[in-house]
C-alpha cells in the first residue's frame, strides 16, 4: 500500500503528461488511456500482438494461460454491451478472474467519490481496472492515483479518449487494407460529442494515413478540429469521394434537444450513408461502425447488412485486440 | 503608537514618489513622508535599509468562504494568508452562506474580521435577494451597512432586464456594480476554453463569447442608465479591448483581471490538471497576451486575485467533476512584480494595479502613501525570495498551480493602521 498516494502534496504537483502517466521510463505500456501521443512502434507492436490473439480464438480452445490468478475489475459508470462484454471475455480468454461493476449497482450512486471507489477496490488486491465513465479525465485521474503496479485501461471516457475502440478499427482496417499511407479515410457524423473519432483520429495519423477526413454540420464539430489533423467536409459526397475507408459515427438523439441538428430525418437526408452515396467512394471501400448502429439515421440496413460492411468483424477483433493490450500492460505479451 | 522608518526605497504609485525617504507614522495614519517633523519624537525607529515600502495591496474579488464553507477557510486563515501576501484590503465577495444581501451579514463578516489578524475586510453586497437573480436586495440599507459595492457574484440575473433595472437603481445611490461578463447560456456545461485544448480532451468549453456576448450587454447597459460598473475577472483579448473602447468613450467602466490569467493559458490544463480549473476559464496565449497589453495601458486598471480556496477533496476527481477556483493571496504580489521582473512594465506602475488602481475604483482612502492616509504599507526585501510551497503556505485552500514557483524579493513586513500584520519568520518582531 501507498498510503502517501490521497495526501494533499501529492495532487498539487503539476500532473505528468499522459504518456508520462501512460509509458513505463522504458517505453512500455503500464496503462492505456489515450493513443494520443503512442508511437507507431508501439501502436504497430499492438495490432501485431492482436494479431497472434485473432489467430487463436479461431481455434477450438481459446484460452491462454497469460493472465491465470490475476483479477480484472470492469468498472463501467455508463453503459455498455459491446465495449464491456468483449473485454470481459478478452480477460477471461486470457484466464484473468473478472469482476464486473455497474454504477447503478454499485455504491457510486451513493455518493462514493471516484477515488474511494478505486482505493476500496485496490484493498481486495485486483490487478487491473477496466474504467468506462463519463467524465473526459476519468482514466487518467484513476491512473494518476492508482497504486503502483495497478493498471489501468481506458474503456471510454467522456469525450476524451476510446483508445481500445480506435485500435480494433486500425487492426480492421489493416487486415483488410494493408499499408495506411496509401489510404483515404472518412469519418462522418458527431465529431463533437464522440471520443471514438477523437481517437480514431490519433490512431490514423500515428499510423501515417494518406488522408483523414471528418464529415459533419458545423455544429457537430468540435473547435479548431483541424488542429487534430483532418480536413474537413461538411458536404457528405464531397466527403466520401474516392475513401478506401468510411467510419460511420452513433448520433445520439439528445442531439435534437440542444439544437445542434433540426431532426434525424435531416440528418439522414444530408449525412446518412446509403448505397447511392457509397458510389463516390472507392469500389473496395469498408464501411464501418463502433456500434451500435441508428439504422435509418446514420446508417440505411443495405449498407450496414452489405458486402463492404467489416461491423460484425470490428466486434470478432476488438476480443483480439483487448487482449493484446491486457496482455501488453501485465508485462506478458502475445499468444 | 509613533514610528519612524528609515532608509527604505519608498515607492507610493499614486504619486509617482519613489526614493529612499523617511515615512513618520503617528497611531494609525502616515504622518509625514519624505521629512520629519520637528516635534516628531518616535517610539520606535526602523532600519530599512535595503528594503522598499510601498502601499498594502488591495484586492478587489476573494472568497473567504466565511459564513458558510469554514470546511474550505476562514476569514482568520484567509486574512493572515492575505498578509503574508502583502494585501491590507480584502475585497469579499458577496455569496457567502448565508449570502451578503442585508445588513446583517455584512456586519457579521466585519466582526469576524475584527477578530481577526488585522487585514481590513471591505464586503460586495448582493445585488439581487439570496442571489437569486430576480428580486432586488436592499441596496440603500447595504450601503448604509457599508458595502463597497454590490454584486451578483458569479450568479446569473434572470433577466438583462433585472440587470438594466439594478443599474438603475444603484445609480441612483452612486453605488458601484461589480459585474462578471459570462453568458450562462454559451457557457452551457463548458469547464475551460473552447479551443484546440478543449477538443483534444473532449471537455466541454466556454467558448470566448461568452465572455464577449455579456460584456456587450454590459456595456449597452452602462451607457443606458449611467451606472457605475466594475467588471470583475476578464478572461479574453477581445472583452479588455471592448472595455478599452468604453472607457475611450467616456463610459464610467472600469475592469479587473486575476493574476492568474495574465500567467496561464489553456495550454496548462491539457493533462486534465484540476488545479487549473477555473471560471472563467485560462485562454490562449493570445488571450493572455492581450490582457497583459491592457494592463500596461491601464485599461484594466486592476490586478485581483480571484482567490477561491478549496479543500483537497474539492480537486479530486475528473476534471469536469472539481470545483473551479485558485487559492491565491499569497501568489497576487509575487506574480504581480514578476510582471515588472519580465520588462512588461515599470515596478511602480505593477503595484499601481494593486494600490491605487483598486483603491480608485473603490474610492477608497488606502492604496496611497501620503500625509494623513492610513498607514497600511508593505515593507519588502528585494534580494530575499518568495518560494511558493506547501510547506510555508498559509491558505486553508492548497489549491494552486504554482506550488514549486519562485519568485525574486519577499514580503518582511505587512502593516495595517500603523501595526504590524504579519511578520515574516526570521525577521525581528515589531
Amino acid at each position: 500500500m501507498n498510503p502517501g498516494a490521497t495526501a494533499a502534496g501529492d495532487i498539487l504537483q503539476p500532473g505528468p503528461l499522459p504518456n508520462r502517466l501512460q509509458l513505463t521510463p522504458e517505453g512500455r505500456l503500464r496503462h492505456l488511456l489515450t493513443v494520443e501521443g503512442l508511437s507507431r512502434e508501439l501502436v504497430t507492436e499492438i495490432l501485431d500482438t492482436a494479431e497472434s490473439f485473432a489467430n487463436m480464438n479461431e481455434k477450438a480452445v481459446k484460452k491462454v494461460p497469460l493472465l491465470r490468478g490475476k483479477t480484472v475489475v470492469n468498472l463501467f459508470f455508463e453503459a455498455s454491451t459491446r465495449t464491456r462484454t468483449t473485454f470481459e471475455l478478452a480477460a477471461k480468454r486470457l484466464s484473468a478472474d473478472v469482476l464486473n461493476i455497474n454504477v447503478s449497482t454499485s455504491s457510486a450512486v451513493k455518493g462514493e467519490s471516484l477515488l474511494d471507489t478505486l482505493r476500496n477496490l485496490e484493498a481486495m488486491n485486483v490487478d487491473m481496472f477496466v474504467v468506462r465513465h463519463q467524465e473526459s479525465g476519468a482514466a487518467h485521474f484513476m491512473a494518476r492515483h492508482a497504486e503502483p503496479g495497478i493498471n489501468i485501461l481506458n474503456a471510454g471516457d467522456g469525450r476524451h479518449a476510446h483508445p481500445t475502440q480506435a485500435l480494433l478499427d486500425m487492426f480492421t482496417i489493416r487486415r483488410f487494407k494493408g499499408d495506411f499511407t496509401r489510404l483515404k479515410v472518412a469519418i462522418v457524423g458527431d465529431i463533437l460529442h464522440s471520443r471514438v473519432a477523437r481517437s480514431q483520429i490519433h490512431a490514423l495519423n500515428i499510423l501515417q494515413t494518406g488522408e483523414v477526413r471528418v464529415v459533419a454540420p458545423h455544429s457537430l464539430l468540435p473547435a479548431q478540429v483541424q488542429d487534430l489533423g483532418v480536413q474537413v467536409f461538411h458536404d457528405l459526397e464531397q466527403g466520401l469521394r474516392d475513401v478506401d475507408v468510411v467510419i460511420m459515427l452513433r448520433l445520439q438523439r439528445e442531439r435534437m434537444e440542444h439544437a445542434h441538428l433540426p431532426s434525424e430525418h435531416e440528418y439522414f437526408q444530408l449525412f446518412g450513408l446509403t448505397r447511392r452515396r457509397l458510389h463516390v467512394a472507392q469500389p473496395d471501400c469498408l464501411v464501418m461502425h463502433p456500434g451500435p448502429a441508428n439504422r435509418g439515421v446514420e446508417i440505411d440496413s443495405a449498407v450496414a447488412d452489405g458486402a463492404q460492411s467489416v461491423i460484425l468483424q470490428q466486434v470478432t477483433f476488438g476480443i483480439a485486440v483487448r487482449m493484446a493490450v491486457m496482455s501488453m500492460v501485465m508485462g506478458v505479451g502475445g499468444a | 503608537m509613533s514610528v519612524l522608518i528609515e532608509n527604505a526605497r519608498v515607492i507610493d504609485p499614486a504619486s509617482g514618489f519613489d526614493a529612499v525617504a523617511p515615512v513618520c507614522i503617528q497611531g494609525s495614519e502616515i504622518l509625514a513622508l519624505n521629512a520629519i517633523p520637528e516635534n516628531f519624537e518616535p517610539r520606535r525607529r526602523i532600519d530599512a535599509a535595503g528594503c522598499w515600502l510601498f502601499p498594502g495591496l488591495i484586492d478587489l474579488a476573494a472568497h473567504l468562504r466565511e459564513p458558510g464553507e469554514e470546511q474550505k477557510a476562514t476569514i482568520a486563515s484567509e486574512t493572515l494568508a492575505a498578509a503574508r501576501g502583502g494585501v491590507t484590503t480584502v475585497v469579499v465577495t458577496p455569496d457567502t452562506d448565508p449570502p451578503v444581501d442585508s445588513p446583517a451579514e455584512v456586519e457579521l463578516i466585519l466582526r469576524r474580521a475584527e477578530q481577526a489578524c488585522g487585514v481590513r475586510v471591505l464586503t460586495m453586497g448582493a445585488l439581487t435577494r439570496a442571489l437569486n437573480g430576480e428580486q432586488l436586495a436592499e441596496l440603500a440599507a447595504l450601503k448604509r451597512a457599508g458595502v463597497v459595492g454590490v454584486s451578483n457574484a458569479q450568479r446569473p440575473l434572470s433577466s438583462t432586464l433585472v440587470l438594466r433595472r439594478a443599474l438603475e437603481y444603484a445609480a441612483t445611490f452612486d453605488l458601484l456594480v461589480a459585474v462578471s461578463a459570462h453568458d450562462r447560456d454559451l457557457a452551457g456545461s463548458g469547464c475551460m476554453h473552447e479551443g484546440a485544448v478543449s477538443t483534444r480532451l473532449g471537455l466541454p468549453g466556454i467558448p470566448e463569447a461568452a465572455e464577449t456576448a455579456a460584456l456587450g450587454t454590459i456595456l449597452a447597459l452602462v451607457e443606458l442608465t449611467g451606472a457605475r460598473v466594475h467588471v470583475n475577472r476578464l478572461s479574453t483579448r477581445r472583452g479588455a479591448e471592448m472595455v478599452a473602447e468604453a472607457r475611450a468613450g467616456g463610459l464610467p467602466v472600469s475592469a479587473d483581471v486575476a493574476a492568474h490569467q495574465l500567467f496561464l493559458t489553456e495550454v496548462d490544463a491539457a493533462d486534465f490538471n484540476p488545479l487549473c480549473h477555473v471560471i472563467p476559464p485560462l485562454r490562449t496565449q493570445r488571450d493572455r497576451d492581450g490582457l497583459r497589453d491592457a494592463v500596461a495601458r491601464g485599461d484594466i486598471a486592476a490586478i485581483c486575485s480571484d482567490h477561491q480556496p478549496h479543500e483537497s477533496d474539492a480537486k479530486l476527481g475528473p476534471f469536469a467533476q472539481t470545483l473551479p477556483g485558485i487559492s491565491a493571496l499569497e501568489t497576487l504580489l509575487p506574480l504581480t512584480l514578476r510582471l515588472a521582473e519580465e520588462g512588461l512594465m515599470s515596478i511602480p506602475e505593477a503595484l499601481r494595479r494593486v494600490t491605487a488602481g483598486p483603491a480608485d475604483i473603490l474610492g477608497l482612502a488606502t492604496g496611497r502613501l501620503r500625509p494623513g492616509s492610513p498607514a497600511d504599507f508593505v515593507l519588502f526585501d528585494p534580494d530575499g525570495l518568495t518560494d511558493i510551497r506547501s510547506g510555508n503556505w498559509l491558505s486553508a485552500g492548497a489549491n494552486t498551480p504554482f506550488f514549486g514557483w519562485t519568485f525574486s524579493g519577499r514580503v518582511t513586513e505587512t502593516w495595517v493602521a500603523g501595526r504590524p500584520a504579519w511578520t515574516a519568520p526570521g525577521e525581528d518582531a515589531a
